[in-house]
Formats: C-alpha cells, structure tokens, sequence
C-alpha cells in the first residue's frame, strides 16, 4: 500500500541549522496495516508523514502509494490517496464553516470541485448519522460553526473528514496530543473504530508508549531519520513499555529521550 | 435642507461603493488578502467603459468588458503571488502600479475622459438620482444572488475554506493557489464593475479615481459588518451590510463636506475610520476583556470531548 525507498530529507543544508531530518529511510506497508510510530525528539516522525503528504518534496527517495509514485505530486493531488488528522486541533477543520460545510468539503476530497450545489440534501441525513455515532451531540449542531467547539470535537470532525472518502492510507500526527487524558482516550478509541471498520491502511505517530502498543498490529521506532525497530504481530502484542525502552537503548545507543513521553 | 437635497446623490454613489466593497469583502474577508489592486482595477474599470462608451459601444456592453479587464487584473495579482512566490500585499501593490500605465493607455494619455449622459444612452447617472439608485439597486442584487449561489457551490465553499483554513483545504485536496487566483478574479471583476458604474454615473473616468478606494471599501465593510453580524452572520446578510456600509460612509461623507471640511481632508477621514474600526477591536480584547480570559475557552471533560 505505502512503499518508501531510501527518503532523505535534510532541513537548511550548508548552513549552521542543518538538521538530518530522513537518513535513508525505508518503510513498507501492507494493505490494512495500522502502525504506531514512536521516537524520540527530532527522530524525524513528523517529516515522514509530511514527505508522504507532499507538503514538501523531498532530497531524494520516492513515495509510491497504492502503486503510484507520488513523489512529484503536489499536496492537493495526494489528497485523493490520504486522510490526514494534524496534531493541532485547529488544523485540519475550517473553524469558520459549518460542521456540514466542513464534512460535504471532506466528502469530495481527491474528486473534481464542480459549479454544482455543495451540499445535496441526501448528504445532510448521512453526516446526521455519522455525527451521532462520535457520540459527542453534534448530530443536532450540523449549522454550528466548527470554531465553537471544542478541541476534542473538532479532532473528532477531522477524523470523521479524514475517513470519509475512504483513503488509501490514514495518517495521524499525534492526533491526540494535545488533548486532555480523558478527551485523548475517547478520540483514540475513536480511531480504532474507524479504522476497523474501514479496514484502513494507518500510519499513526504518538509520544506514548503505551498507545504505541496497545493500538495496531505493527510498531516501528525512528531514530535519527531512519526506522531503527519494526515490530508486528505476536511480538508486537507481547511488548512491554521496559521492553520499547531497551530496545531503543540498544538501538541508538542512548537513553530515550522525548519531553512529552508518558511511560505509563 | 441641503443635506436632504443631497441624500439622493449620497445613496446613488454609496451603492456604486458599496458594490465595490463587495468586491473586497470577497479578498479581504473570504479570502483573507488585503488585496491592493483594487486601487488600479476600479480605476481600469471606470477607464474601460468610459473608452467603450465614448467609442459607440454600448453601455451595456461596455460594462460587461470593464468586468472582464477587472477579472484580467486580479489573476495577474493572483499570479504573482501564487506562481511567482510575491507577498499578497506586494503583489497588490505591483499591479496597482502596472495598472496606472495600463490605465493611461486606456485613455490615450489623457487624464480624464468624458461620458456624456445626454448624447449617449446609459446604465445611470448623475441627472437622474432616482434611475440611478434603481439601476444600481438592481446590479448589487444580481451580483449578491449570484455570489451567493457561488459560494454554495463545489468550488464555492472550497473557496471560502481556502481562505479560512489553507492548511485544511490542502489535505481535503484543493489547489489553494488556483482558489486564490480564482478568488481575486471575481473580487476585481466586482471592482472593476463598480468602476465602470462609477464612471457612467459622474459623467466621466480620470486617472486619479480609486486612488484610495481599497480605505472605503474597507470602511464600507467595516460600518456594514458592525451591523450586520448582530443581525445575522450569514452571508446574504453580510453583503447587504456592506452595500449599507457604503450608503452610510457617503451620506456621513455628503454630511461633513457640508459641515464646512475641506476636501483635502477627505482621504485623511476614510483612513481614520478604517484605522477606528480595526484598532477598537484589539484594544478592547487588550484592555477591558480581562474577565473572560479567565474563563477556559474549550474545558476538556465529558461535556466538551
């Protein structure tokens, strides 16, 4: 599904600040894998799912998706293969759109923008329905304007958006992180529903180790732009938090290091 | 008594803003660029028709090319910003200027062109305030019905979004660039058009109209939307508080040229307004809002996930 060749990506080359963000990394994923991500700080994490996205094209290595080689294809023509969800609740919603505005957007990612109604009526009873399975009340607030709510709910939205037009590959930048425990959980359990469900192909980076384990069927661990552990299956299910750590010790050599890890 | 003589006059011209403030509204607000050409392309527009008319055209039709070489103007701005990497602002302000030699080539060199309303059949003018209130009346609502229509739109709402939250519009795979140059097309279509009302209506295009008119359309949008918002924020409602901004900008214009103000002083007052109504918002949020930054604006928790 998702096949990455030798990515290298260095951020203000010749220059004091230059900074290795991707070292040669290769990564392979199978349809309907849903891997967790986890490194520490500067393991070039975000830069992988932004060299996928296109937000940037990268030094050198290609990006195949679903067979296609999208590595010269700008950000809204990937669009069509990708489902995205951005760390910053803020980010991937238009705060001043209605909820339905934002959803009946999302439901024609990747698809040709015509001068034809936005919104059909048929439209409005599915997002009803979809809303009332978040569980959040917003089945009833279609018309609120999605910058009147809440951090939580507008990561919710953007799962639902994200999903909506079934993507080839889902990718979550530590969706949940700036959430509160509590909100965090709920969006988290979320996404396994919707990724089940949809059988999706999921790319999800988190700072918690736990998560890391709890959720997917394969873990992988980056360090210093490349993939230094890839886990799956039986092994990955035995995994403990102990366990992540040493392997990482043993890995880069060095104690793991993240300002935001939760090692509970 | 004079001041009432002169109302008339003041909601003719403050339509023909306000229509030109409409076309801003769809930059400034929708798209959030303070796009500067539009100090060029409603000159252009008024230049256009003038030409037009003066050579036979018809009025109508002569608008309806003033609207094309508006459109013309904003993808150029648009292009430089978006294929060319320039600022928004500066990008503005390049054309703006190409548009002033554009504009003198227009009018074969010479700084005003007349329109003669009693040898040529036109849309509205100055004679006859009533018509022209009727006919300008009559364009605003096509323009609002149609934009309105637009923005309900496939391409519409990804316009509106573009503007709102690019980062989102890109990941739900629209071409924010070409939004943008889309967007700054119509808004200088719309300016252009009022140009061209504008220059029908006073009898003439000089090379000096819309210096400053980016100040008005802004106070127009401002005075309108002050309004507008407590009625409804949707917007139908907006557009048409905008073209009120504009009759009320005009009617307080008419009101203190009689007050005995010098002209010169006129430009100075828009800039003021304009200066008024985006400083009030920030010191207010800055001085006298101290209780509510208390208040947690998203609490976490059941309630709220």
């Amino acid at each position: 599904m998702l096949k990455i060749t030798n990515l290298q990506k260095t951020f203000n080359p010749g220059t004091v600040n230059e900074k290795v963000a991707l070292n040669g990394l290769n990564l392979h994923l199978n349809d309907g894998d849903f891997v967790t991500v986890i490194g520490g700080n500067g393991a070039g994490k975000s830069t992988l799912l932004n060299a996928i996205s296109g937000v940037w094209k990268p030094d050198f290595g290609t990006v195949e998706i679903d067979g296609v080689d999208v590595s010269n294809m700008p950000e809204h023509k990937r669009a069509k293969f990708l489902g995205r969800v951005f760390q910053d609740p803020m980010k991937g919603t238009s705060p001043d759109m209605e909820i339905v505005e934002n959803l009946s957007i999302a439901a024609r990612r990747g698809t040709k923008r015509k001068l034809i109604w936005g919104i059909k009526k048929a439209e409005r009873q599915q997002y009803r329905e979809l809303l009332a399975t978040l569980e959040l009340g917003l089945e009833d607030r279609l018309t609120t304007k999605v910058g009147l709510l809440s951090g939580g709910q507008r990561q919710a939205v953007t799962l639902l958006m994200a999903t909506l037009r079934r993507p080839k590959l889902l990718l979550l930048d530590e969706h949940t992180a700036a959430l509160d425990p509590k909100t965090a959980a709920k969006v988290l359990d979320l996404t396994d529903k919707l990724v089940n469900e949809n059988k999706l192909t999921t790319l999800m980076i988190t700072h918690n180790m736990r998560d890391a384990i709890d959720h997917g069927n394969r873990l992988i661990m980056m360090h210093e732009g490349h993939v230094v552990v890839d886990i799956s299956g039986e092994d990955k299910k035995k995994l403990t938090v102990e366990d992540l750590l040493g392997l990482f010790a043993k890995a880069s050599g060095k104690e793991f290091t993240d300002d935001k890890a939760l090692l509970s | 008594m004079v001041f009432l003589n002169a109302l008339p006059g003041a909601v003719a011209e403050g339509l023909i803003w306000g229509l030109m403030a409409i076309g801003v509204y769809v930059s400034y607000k929708i798209l959030d660029i303070a796009d500067l050409t539009v100090d060029g392309s409603i000159c252009t527009g008024a230049c256009v028709c003038a030409v037009m008319i003066a050579k036979g055209v018809p009025a109508w039709l002569s608008v309806i090319i003033a609207f094309v070489a508006g459109v013309i103007t904003g993808i150029v701005t648009g292009l430089f910003h978006t294929a060319l990497g320039i600022p928004s602002i500066l990008a503005g302000i390049l054309t703006q200027l190409i548009l002033y030699s554009v504009n003198l080539t227009i009018l074969s060199g010479k700084s005003l062109i007349t329109v003669d309303a009693r040898s040529n059949t036109l849309i509205l003018n100055m004679i006859d305030n009533t018509g022209a209130i009727i006919a300008a009346g009559l364009i605003i609502a096509g323009v609002i019905v149609l934009l309105w229509m637009f923005f309900y739109t496939e391409v519409g709402l990804t316009l509106k979004s573009t503007g709102d939250n690019p980062d989102m519009s890109r990941a739900q795979g629209v071409n924010v660039d070409f939004n943008k140059v889309l967007g700054l097309a119509i808004s200088n279509g719309i300016v252009a058009l009022a140009g061209a009302l504008l220059a029908q209506y006073k009898g003439s295009a000089n090379i000096n109209d819309g210096r400053g008119a980016i100040v008005i359309g802004l106070a127009a949008i401002f005075i309108g939307l002050s309004i507008s918002t407590k009625i409804k924020p949707n917007l139908v409602v907006s557009l048409i508080g905008v073209i009120g901004g504009g009759i009320v900008y005009y009617i307080i214009y008419n009101f203190v040229i009689l007050l005995g103000l010098k002209t010169d002083y006129l430009k100075m007052l828009s800039a003021i307004i304009v200066a008024v109504f985006l400083a009030v918002p920030y010191l207010k949020g800055k001085y006298f809002n101290k209780k509510k930054a208390v208040v947690p604006q998203s609490a976490g928790g059941d309630q709220n996930a």
